[in-house]
């Protein structure tokens, strides 16, 4: 199954809404709760960085019977240094982005937590492109 | 060690703002944060979340967290577009014009877990 949702750059009313597209049809595949959960967060936090850092971007979604795997690919300013917005508590968020529970850098190192598979490419002045994949019998 | 939403909106003098036919559903645990990237890196079950942080991602943190319970603290305005998503979600809201420090003391007493 594709799925695909397309994501504007700071809406923070709408950002989440991807993800809780997924989760429903997750949920209607029968799921393990804390499996879904482990995709739904990440892909959330991966989510809201499109709406906080980028300007606009797209999310591919391929479930199968074994795994989900998630793409997202983002026009924005990209990430200069990638090591460096991994580290925990590394951010560049605005107030704005704050101000809605996010912007602590703590984003990325759970989306890594939370993948079995994570993939982070980016090009500076370009966009940002990640691969997120969660294995949904273990 | 587990409470029935009623009886946290009891213990509080709480209003309830959605989700009102939920009530006998129980928590274990709670977790007090304005910062919803740290309540998204919990993985306890039946948590309550008690927050002044009142806006439509902290709706969609819950979501996406299975919370079925916030506590929003010191008087937040609800929005309707919040109130929409809490009902979408299956997600009770209740309310206290406490602060986060007592509402928490105050659970922690009756026996809510913390996380760590
Ligand atoms: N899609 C993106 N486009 C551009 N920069 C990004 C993107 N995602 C993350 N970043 C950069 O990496 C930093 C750390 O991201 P993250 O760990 O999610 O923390 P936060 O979003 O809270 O700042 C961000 O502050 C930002 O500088
Ligand atoms: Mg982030």
């Amino acid at each position: 199954m594709d799925l695909e949702f397309n994501v504007q750059g700071g809406d923070f009313v709408r950002a989440g809404n991807a993800s809780s597209q997924i989760k429903k049809v997750l949920k209607q595949l029968n799921a393990d709760s804390a499996i879904i959960k482990r995709v739904v967060v990440a892909l959330y936090e991966a989510e809201v960085n499109i709406a906080a850092h980028a300007y606009d971007g797209v999310i591919r979604a391929n479930i199968d019977t074994e795994r989900i795997r998630l793409l997202l690919d983002d026009n924005g300013p990209g990430i200069p240094d990638i090591e460096r917005a991994m580290t925990p508590g590394y951010s560049t968020a605005s107030s704005a982005v704050r101000e809605m529970g996010f912007g602590a850098g703590m984003g990325l190192p759970n989306i890594r937590a939370n993948a079995d598979e994570f993939v982070i490419t980016s090009e500076v002045g370009k966009g940002t492109h990640l691969e997120i994949t969660v294995y949904l019998n273990q | 060690m587990t409470m029935k939403i009623s009886e946290i909106v009891q213990c509080l003098d709480a209003q309830v703002i959605c989700g009102a036919e939920q009530l006998d559903k129980e928590v274990e645990y709670a977790f007090a944060s304005d910062l919803m990237s740290d309540v998204l890196t919990v993985k306890k079950e039946r948590m309550l979340l008690i927050t002044g942080l009142a806006n439509l991602q902290t709706l969609r943190t819950a979501e996406m967290s299975d919370i079925e319970v916030v506590l929003f603290v010191r008087n937040k305005a609800v929005t309707d577009e919040m109130l929409e998503l809490a009902r979408e979600s299956g997600i009770v809201l209740i309310a206290s014009p406490c602060t986060l420090f007592k509402v928490s003391g105050i659970l922690y007493n009756h026996g809510l877990k913390p996380v760590y």
